[in-house]
């Protein structure tokens, strides 16, 4: 157990908050986590984007002593993955609603601040600024089982931090969300963000990492395919390049093999070209005119995380 | 239409195995049981235990004794088993006999007084013969007057010479009394009815008990030894039954919240936290002791308030016989969590097993109408030995020392059962 009095302590131990190195885990014949190595700075918030299945979700329980790697080794703050020092440093939110349906709110952030050693004052204080912290005061006794799906959310990470730990680990804490109680999520994390809490996150939303997070790592097949800030991440895979993106009407066949030949691609009827310049949308327009193609909708656009996954993988995002 | 609804039953029935094993697998264990214990062969049929105790050792004595001993339906021993301690136990006296229905060991004792074979009949006006003593426990209704019974008979064919001795007493009394002729005619019968006897003693054959057996041809005087001074003879016994197979499930029920907490994810989360999974699972099991053991005490509360069960005079044997009934109960629910993989499976195999236990452990219907097979079947259940350290206490009134083997028994089941469930639930430790 920690000894800080609120989550925006800096951490005590002189270590990186996070350092995996080579990490591998198996589950069958199916390679879930292939040799990932990852350090996190102190303060950070680190983007996990991938798409289900990538090997997200194993990364985070294994830093939170729940998964035995087959190899590698995980220290937090200096200590094993699954050690007690390890086990009081580290804040998890699972994706699952890990909760007690039949206990009221307050009463789940006691049993789990329990759990953490807390007791006394210091519990009461943590089960205050949790409650606060959730936006759940005023719903406090009410049962869990009967809040609604977005403060279960709260609640739900509400738990994960009420021993105020210096490194959380958020495994895709908006799934299943509607979007006002998603923004509201997102100001509980910036909360914690400028208090300096350093932040795993993890989620296949590209905007969420995009406004969470200081670095993403892109996970694909259990691995690390690209590290680093978003602008840095567009930039070596797109450069200055721009993106178009042209509706067309016209026969399938017609439509996808003029997309072809200009190095586009086709999704239904929406295609995408990058281009080094603005001016060469006028040659597309000029040429699907020619073709007899009916151009309904054209947009110009920044390659944002989307399109790096997308040139990095060749699939996209939510596939 | 209805043809594709019932296909669509039956696929839905088919990967449905808690409904498959509730429809197939109860029922048909549940009549197997029932079957081998009211229906069987006539072998299977329970025998009663009686201690014979022969202060007398007169001829009649001996041949009544001794008839009683050739019948089918009793089991009867003048002394211990051989232990260890003791290869060659000596006879069973009145005091002993006494001793061992009181302990529950058996459910009749005879004791044939000294002086019987002086006046072994005592049918007639006036009849002064000397009354056997059947000493019995209250619990069982049925052994003593089978034994009464069983005991006319055998004063009917086991002492032949005996009766018409006596016959022949009461008709010279009250006809006035034989002529010499006739008086050597019968003493004459009477000796070769001795003979016969004799003989019959020799080859090791009995007299034939295949007559029925009449009623007060000897005089027979009955006491209660256990459960004389009850006010509700069988509510005790009831009270630990039924307790105890409605304690286990309560306790696989709530153990079952184990399987709640890995589906929802909150077991990952609080073995993330300073708990592990040792310390989880004894929680877990200490409140379902602590459970078991307020479900047992209101349980005989209102078997007192209502029913007039002594509780108050047997508070420290309630309380060692309802922490370590709970314990045994808890351990088997934690066992029964942790080996199914849902709250289905858990409802399935609980039901299953529970009343299975119910019903050969003694929570049903009383062990001692089983055959001897299923008695010893039921030494394997946490019912029986609940049930038998409850008798005791409310029953036949024994200290908490006279508990020693029910209390090693549950304690030692709940030992091995938790240690399995801990060795078990290391599925949920890691992935």
């Amino acid at each position: 157990m920690n000894k800080q009095s609120t989550p925006t302590n800096s951490a005590p131990f002189s270590p990186l908050p996070l350092k995996i190195d080579s990490l591998v885990k198996h589950f069958g014949s199916v390679t879930a986590v292939d040799g990932i190595s990852l350090e996190l700075r102190d303060g950070e918030c680190l983007g996990l984007l991938g798409p289900n299945g990538a090997g997200k979700s194993t990364l985070i329980r294994a830093i939170a002593g729940r998964v035995t790697a087959d190899s590698g080794q995980i220290a937090v703050f200096g200590a094993a993955a699954g050690s007690p020092a390890s086990r009081a440093a580290l804040g998890w939110v699972p994706q699952d609603l890990a909760l007690y349906p039949r206990l009221t709110a307050r009463e789940n952030l006691s049993s789990f601040g329990r759990y953490y050693g807390l007791k006394g004052k210091k519990l009461e204080k943590a089960i205050a600024w949790g409650l606060e912290w959730a936006a759940l005061e005023d719903r406090a006794g009410e049962l869990t089982r009967n809040l609604s799906g977005g403060m279960k959310r709260r609640l739900n990470m509400a738990a994960g931090l009420i021993h105020q730990p210096h490194l959380v680990l958020m495994d895709e804490p908006t799934v299943g969300v509607d979007p006002q109680s998603r923004n509201r999520i997102f100001e509980m994390i910036e909360a914690l963000r400028t208090q300096g809490m350093t932040i795993i996150y993890t989620t296949h939303y590209m905007e969420e990492a995009e406004r969470l997070c200081d670095r993403i790592a892109i996970v694909d097949h259990g691995r690390i395919i690209a590290l680093n800030t978003r602008e840095a991440l567009i930039q070596s895979s797109f450069g200055l390049r721009s993106q178009v993106i042209a509706r067309l009407e016209g026969p399938a066949g017609e439509v996808s093999a003029w997309v072809a030949a200009r190095g586009g691609r086709l999704t239904d009827s929406t295609a995408e070209f990058t281009i080094e310049h603005p001016a060469e949308i006028a040659a597309l327009l000029e040429g699907a005119a020619s073709t007899g193609l009916e151009l309904v909708d054209l947009s110009l656009r920044r390659p944002n995380l989307e399109s790096v996954f997308l040139h990095l993988t060749g699939r996209e995002l939510r596939d | 239409m209805i043809i594709p609804v019932i296909r669509t039953a039956l696929l839905a029935l088919r990967r449905d195995r808690v409904s498959l094993v509730l429809s197939f697998v109860v029922p048909i264990a549940f009549f197997s049981i029932f079957a081998v214990i009211f229906g069987g062969q006539r072998d299977t049929v329970p025998k009663i235990k009686l201690i014979g105790v022969d202060e007398d050792q007169s001829s009649a004595s001996r041949q009544l004794v001794k008839g009683l001993e050739s019948e089918g339906s009793l089991t009867v021993s003048t002394k211990p088993a051989p232990t260890k301690d003791q290869p060659q136990p000596v006879d069973y006296t009145a005091a002993t006999a006494e001793a061992a229905v009181t302990a529950g060991d058996v459910s009749v004792a005879l004791i044939v007084p000294h002086g019987f074979g002086d006046h072994p009949i005592s049918f007639g006006p006036g009849s002064e013969g000397t009354a056997i003593e059947l000493l019995n426990d209250q619990s069982d209704a049925i052994a003593p007057q089978m034994v009464a019974g069983l005991l006319q008979k055998a004063a009917m064919t086991a002492m032949p010479e005996a009766m018409a001795e006596q016959g022949m007493k009461y008709a010279g009394q009250y006809l006035g009394g034989f002529t010499p002729e006739q008086q050597k005619k019968m003493n004459n019968n009477l000796e070769e009815l001795r003979q016969i006897e004799s003989r019959k003693d020799a080859t090791g054959s009995s007299g034939s008990l295949n007559s029925s057996g009449g009623g007060g041809i000897i005089a027979v005087k009955s006491r209660s030894v256990v459960g004389q001074n009850k006010k509700s003879p069988m509510i005790s016994f009831y009270a630990a039954a039924i307790g105890v197979m409605f304690l286990l499930f309560t306790a696989s029920g709530s153990a079952g919240a184990l399987l709640d907490e890995a589906g929802s994810g909150a077991l990952d989360r609080v073995l993330s936290s300073r708990v592990n999974m040792t310390g989880l699972l004894a929680g877990k099991l200490v409140f379902n002791i602590l459970l078991a053991f307020t479900q047992l005490t209101v349980m005989f509360l209102w078997g007192w308030a209502v029913f007039k069960l002594d509780f108050f005079s047997h508070i420290p044997g309630f309380i060692v016989m309802g922490l370590c009934t709970a314990f045994a109960v808890a351990a088997f629910g934690m066992l029964l969590a942790s080996i199914c993989r849902t709250r289905a499976q858990l409802g399935a195999l609980s039901t299953l097993l529970i009343l299975v236990m119910s019903a050969i452990g003694g929570s049903m219907f009383p062990r001692f109408l089983m055959p001897e097979a299923m008695q010893k079947a039921g030494l394997f259940t946490i019912n029986a030995w609940a049930i038998d350290g409850f008798t005791k206490v409310f029953w036949r009134d024994l200290p908490v020392t006279a508990l020693w083997q029910q209390v090693s028994v549950l304690l030692a089941i709940g030992v091995v059962l938790f240690a399995i469930a801990r060795r078990i639930a290391r599925r949920w430790e890691y992935s």
